[in-house]
Formats: structure tokens, sequence, C-alpha cells
């Protein structure tokens, strides 16, 4: 038995989501395990981003079940929750394709408006902290030095103080995700984070999220595209097409499944050995 | 420099036709006719052909000089040739001291003012918290509000007719006008959260008239259009601004003038213009003023961090309309008297005027910006025809040369090791 069928983080059952005519995605069961780095992939339109949406809650699913379950015990059914308590509660932090950044906000304000709720209480609901009270002024501190971590971590502690727009594109990219770690989530949903990196940045990137999975007891789902993220660091990939599931497995798995080599290549399964030829030399 | 040879004559004699075709279009019939009764009491044409040929050859001159002036590039100004690097950093030094000698100026100016500035002082202050108030709901959260002054309204009302039944005073009565207005905020909020940009403005800005409406039908209650009279004036902490035995002067040994109790107000006011400020500024520090600013960044990203942003909404809303309420009942106290009349849009557009002007989200440019436009539209009474023309003209100007208003840069809320400023562009408007 597989990791993440016995132990796992989030365990989706028979996810349905229709948007009218639609069928985006389509009875799908897969679980993703705990402390591990599982991969959804797939060709574009294969309904990965959808799967994401309902599971940050940003989509209500059409049929089917999401539950996710803490280290510590804690129980959560996701589409039943908004999508801010499931990252509130649920402590399931997320990152957008097209980088959702607070541009005009600096690195470090970024970081500290992730960690929003635990300063709220920290700041008794902001009356505690209108009469400046030491307890918000510690909570800050700690802040700070948790932004400060994870900023070193990305490598943009010189950055911290200059506002999100102003860096390029793949610094970006890293402080979503330092961002997203601010919030100490258990699951961390990463939507193609390696699209528009170069290699050198990409290989970085690789060797941040085998840092968090080794550092931290985060758990990371991701959409990639870039073969060479998803096969160098991925413990478990399951790959979609046209909104199913075709295969569930190690990479090794994967990548030796005819089903997948032909959704990628665009060709029918019995026309896999020939294409295999070509791409592994 | 001019460039001889740019000048294209003939190009500038066919713009200049068309601009002149233009004028002849839209004054043919406004200049060129005029309606007079005749001795038999009959509406007669009057046509005037030379009035209009006037105007439409000072169009045509006028454009044609636009245009030589134009090709010879007399309007491609360099501002760097005027201000050089080094004298801007003079002024982004002198600016830091901008706060604190406009703040001095507030604080002293009573003492050797008369009557007409102290009233002036009071109105230009009214306006300035009002900006300050509103730069929380549209400068921090992005959220347009057109219909600000309702809250005003029910700050003032609440003062009024809280002062008008039960006698309380005025000390007693502010905090629950804010607290009354900032419950307003609150249900405004509700139905609107959904909503951004242009759709947001239009439902506050019915918001507003639907509160100016009621007040004007509720007669029996508000006074209808005949406004509450006699509202009670502030005392000086009990004491009240009377001569004779008892009053302020007596107990203090002074001699009465009736300059005390404007003097008094004028202090109410800055004070809670400063209170306002305060709080705003503390606000921008703590996690709700935070997540104020990243709503009107990305709201999307915002849920995506756990972030409520109905109660973010709400709070915005409420402390926006909370300060909106003391500035009403300040208003009520000053005057004396209440009308609906006081509380109509225009009032809303101007205090979202002063809130854009000065640029939104920041303290110092939207008290300069009410300086400017109350200061300077009371200055320009002795105009009173030309005066809407100038305040026009002035509007446009700062929005063709300063479109984000007058200080448009953000200022960090926490830093690591320096404080950057964070250019004008770079800042949401919260339109998305």
């Amino acid at each position: 038995m597989k990791l993440w069928e016995r132990d796992p983080i989030l365990d989706l059952q028979h996810l349905t989501m229709r948007f009218g005519g639609l069928l985006a995605v389509d009875d799908l069961s897969m679980q993703a395990g705990r402390r591990e780095i599982t991969a959804v992939i797939g060709p574009n339109g294969a309904g990965k981003t959808t799967v994401f949406n309902c599971v940050t809650g940003f989509y209500r699913p059409s049929e089917g079940m999401i539950r996710l379950r803490h280290t510590a015990g804690a129980e959560f059914l996701l589409e039943r929750l908004p999508d801010f308590r499931i990252a509130k509660l649920g402590r399931v932090a997320r990152t957008f394709q097209n980088v959702r950044l607070f541009a005009g906000m600096t690195v470090l304000e970024n970081l500290l408006v992730s960690q929003h709720n635990e300063l709220m209480r920290a700041s008794g609901y902001t009356l505690l902290g209108l009469f400046g009270l030491p307890v918000y002024a510690r909570a800050e501190h700690a802040a700070v030095e948790r932004a400060k971590h994870w900023l070193d971590r990305v490598g943009l502690t010189s950055r911290a103080d200059d506002p999100a727009g102003d860096l390029p594109y793949g610094g970006q990219r890293r402080v979503e995700i330092a961002r997203a770690m601010c919030m100490e989530p258990e699951l961390l949903c990463l939507d193609e984070p390696a699209a528009g990196l170069n290699p050198r940045e990409s290989e970085e990137l690789n060797g941040l999220l085998l840092r968090i999975r080794e550092e931290t007891r985060t758990s990371i789902l991701l959409i990639e595209h870039d073969m060479h993220v998803v096969m160098g660091i991925s413990d478990h990939i399951v790959v979609l097409e046209y909104g199913r599931k075709i295969a569930d497995g190690t990479p090794e798995e994967v990548r030796n499944d005819d089903r997948v080599i032909a959704a990628y290549l665009g060709v029918d399964e019995d026309a896999v050995e020939d294409a295999r030829a070509e791409v592994q030399p | 420099m001019a460039d001889r040879s740019r000048i294209d004559l003939a190009a500038a004699l066919k713009d200049s036709g068309v601009a002149a075709a233009i004028a002849l279009g839209l004054f043919g019939l406004l200049v060129g006719l005029r309606t007079e009764a005749s001795s038999t009491s009959e509406l007669e044409l009057l046509p005037r052909p030379m009035l209009l040929a006037i105007v439409v050859a000072a169009v045509f001159a006028g454009r044609f000089l636009i245009m030589l002036l134009y090709q010879s590039g007399a309007f491609e100004i360099d501002t760097s040739r005027f201000i050089s690097s080094d004298t801007k950093a003079r002024i982004a030094r002198l600016s830091r001291f901008a706060g604190p000698a406009l703040l001095l100026f507030a604080l002293t100016m009573p003492f050797s003012a008369d009557r007409y500035y102290l009233d002036l002082g009071i109105l230009v202050l009214t306006y300035v918290m009002l900006g300050w108030g509103l730069n929380i709901v549209v400068g921090l959260a992005g959220l347009l509000d057109l219909g600000y002054v309702a809250f005003y309204a029910v700050g003032a009302y609440s003062y009024a007719l809280m002062a008008q039944y039960s006698g309380l005073s005025f000390w007693v009565c502010l905090p629950v006008a804010g607290i009354l207005a900032a419950f307003w905020g609150v249900l405004l909020g509700f139905p609107v959260l959904r909503l951004r940009g242009d759709y947001l403005a239009i439902v506050t800005l019915a918001f507003g008239e639907i509160i100016r409406l009621v007040i004007i039908n509720w007669s029996s209650f508000t006074g209808g259009p005949n406004g509450i009279t006699g509202i009670p004036r502030p005392s000086f902490f009990g004491i009240p601004f009377i001569e004779g035995e008892g009053g302020f002067a007596d107990t203090f040994g002074l001699e009465f003038t009736p300059l005390h109790r404007i003097i008094f107000l004028y202090y109410v006011i800055l004070a809670l213009a400063l209170l306002t400020n305060f709080v705003t500024l503390r606000l921008r520090r703590l996690p709700i003023g935070r997540a104020w600013e990243a709503l009107r960044e990305d709201e999307i990203a915002c849920r995506s961090l756990g972030i409520n942003t109905t109660h973010t909404k709400l709070t915005a809303f409420a402390i926006g309309a909370m300060f909106g309420g003391f500035a009403g009942a300040f208003f009520a106290t000053r005057q004396g008297f209440i009308s609906p009349e006081s509380f109509s849009f225009s009032e809303s557009a101007l205090i979202l005027a002063i809130v854009v002007l000065g640029g939104m989200g920041s303290q110092v440019g939207v008290a300069f910006a009410a300086f400017v436009m109350i200061g300077g539209f009371e200055l320009f009474r002795e105009f009173a025809q030309a005066r809407m023309l100038l305040f026009g003209i002035a509007m446009v100007a700062i929005m063709v040369w300063r479109p984000r208003g007058l200080v448009a840069t953000r200022d960090p809320s926490v830093f690591l090791t320096e404080k950057k400023t964070i250019p004008a562009e770079k800042v949401a408007e919260g339109r998305t």
C-alpha cells in the first residue's frame, strides 16, 4: 500500500465539476500523501486548475467530497467551507497561475498580510493594537522574523523593502511561495510554479520545494507542465485528461504508462511505441 | 527649441478650419440667433451675424495659434531642465516638514486670526476630517464611495435629535453619533459587498440620496425640509460660553468676547481631525489596515490568504462612516441649524474630489487638498461669476499634471532595513 493511500492529507472522492454543459472534472478520486509532493499533470484543458479551485474553495464542486486531515487529527470537508475559511481553518495555502501579489505593497508587507489572522488575534481584533499594547508589538516582531526566515529561504532578503511589483517574474513567483509558507500551511497548493522560469530558476524551485518537504510539516500539491520539475521532485503523480484520471502512481510508473504518453504526445495508444522511441533516446 | 522646418502651415490651416466649422455649428443657434419680445409681445427672431462671425473667427485664430505653437515644439517642455535632481531631493527633504509645519500653523492660527479666518479654518478642518474619513474607505480599502455625505448627515441628525429630545450634552452625543453612523456604514456595506468600482459607486450614490430623501420626508421626526433649529451649542466641558456669571469668561477671569466659543470650536474640530489622522495612521500599521490595502490590491489573493473580505470591507465602511458621523455632529453643533440641503450629493462629490486630488491614501495630500479647495474657493469669493470656472480649470490642470493626486506615492507600513517610498503607478486604485 502506497503512503498516499495509507495516510492521505487530502482525499478526493468522486469529485465532479460541471460548468453548464461542460464537464470540467469527471468523477475524480485521488489522494495526496502527508508530507509528500503530489503532482497533478495533464494536457491543457484537462481540468487541473479546476481541481485546485475546488480544493481551495474558489469553486464549489457539483458533486463529490474533499476531505482534509491535519497531522494533529482535525478533519475538514473542504467542499462545505468558503474559500477564506479553507485557508484560515484548513490551513491550505495556494499560489496562482498568473502571480497574484499585492504589487503596490512591499515584499515584507505581502508576507505580513498572509499572517493576518494570527496578527488579528494578537492585536485583540484591532482594539488592543490601537492603543499600542506590547502584546501586539511582540506578535508583529515574531511575524517579521518568520517573514525574514522565508525571505532568506527564497533568497530575497535584500528585496524585502521593494514593492512586490518591482521584482522580476521569477522573484515574484518565489515571493508568492514565501507568502503562502508564512501561513505555516498543512497543505501548499502550487499552480504551475515553474511557468515562465528559466532552467536555473526552475532548478532552484526544485531545491526550495524539496527543502519545504524536508524541513516543515507541509504537504505539497502542485500542477506543473515542466516535466523536469515534476519528475525530479514528485513522490506521486496523478495524470488527468479531459477531466478524468488516466494514471496515478510514482513518477516511474507514470513515465512508462502508455496512456499517459499517448495523451501527452497526442497520438493513439498503439502508436506509442514509435513515439516513445523518438522522445527517449 | 523651435524647428522651422517642422511647421506645416497647410495642416494648421486645415485643422483651424475644422475647429471653426465646429464652432459655427455649435454657436450658430446659441449666439447667431436671439429671440426677443416685439412691441406686439410676439417672439421675434433676431439674427446676429456679426457676433457669430467674431466668435468663429476667434476660434479659428486661437486654434491656428495653438497649432503653430504645438508644431514649433513650444509645448514640449522638459521638466527636468527646470528642476534638477538636486532640487528634487531638496524638495523631498522639505516635504517631510510639511506635515509638522501645517500642524504648527493649525495650532497657533487662532491667536492671530480674526473671526472670518477662524470660521474659514473651522470649515477647512471639517473638510480635512471628512476627507481623512473617506480616505479610509476610498484610499485604503479601494471602495469607491459616492454617498459619504449620508454618514455626515446621520451624525448631524443624530446629535441634533438627541440634543432636542433628550437634552444630552454634546460630549455625550458625539460618540453616539459616531456609533450610529458606523452602524449605517455597516448597513450600507452589506448589500454592496459583491460590488466593486463603478457599480459600487452607483449604489453608494443611491444610498446617499435615500438618507437625504428620508430626512426630507419624515417631517414629524426630522423636521423635513425645514430642518432643525436651536441645536445646543457646545459648552466648555459644562461651562457655557455666555456673558455674565458662570460663563466661560467669568470662570477664567477673562473679558467676555463671542470669539471664545469660535476658538473653542476651532480646537474641537482640530482635535477631532487629528484623532482621525492618528487612528488612520495607527490602523495602517495594524493587520486590519494592511488587509484593507491588500483588498485594494487584489481581493482574490486576500481570500486565498484566509482574510475574511466581508468583515474587512464592513470595518472599512464602519470606521470611515464613524468619522463622518463625528464630523456631522460637530457640524450640527457649530451651525446650530441643519437641514437636508447641507447634505446634497455635491457635498459627497466635493469630499471625494478632495481625496482624489490629494492623492488616495495620503494623509498630508488630503489635508493639503482640503486646504486648497475649501480655502481657495473662499478666497475667490469676490469673483463670484468666475469662481466655478477657475475651480474647474484648477481641477482639470491637477488631474492632467498629477493624475494620481498631489501626493500619490505610498509609504510602506513596515520595513526591514530601509523605508522606500512606493511610486504611484505601482499602487492599485481598487477598480478591478
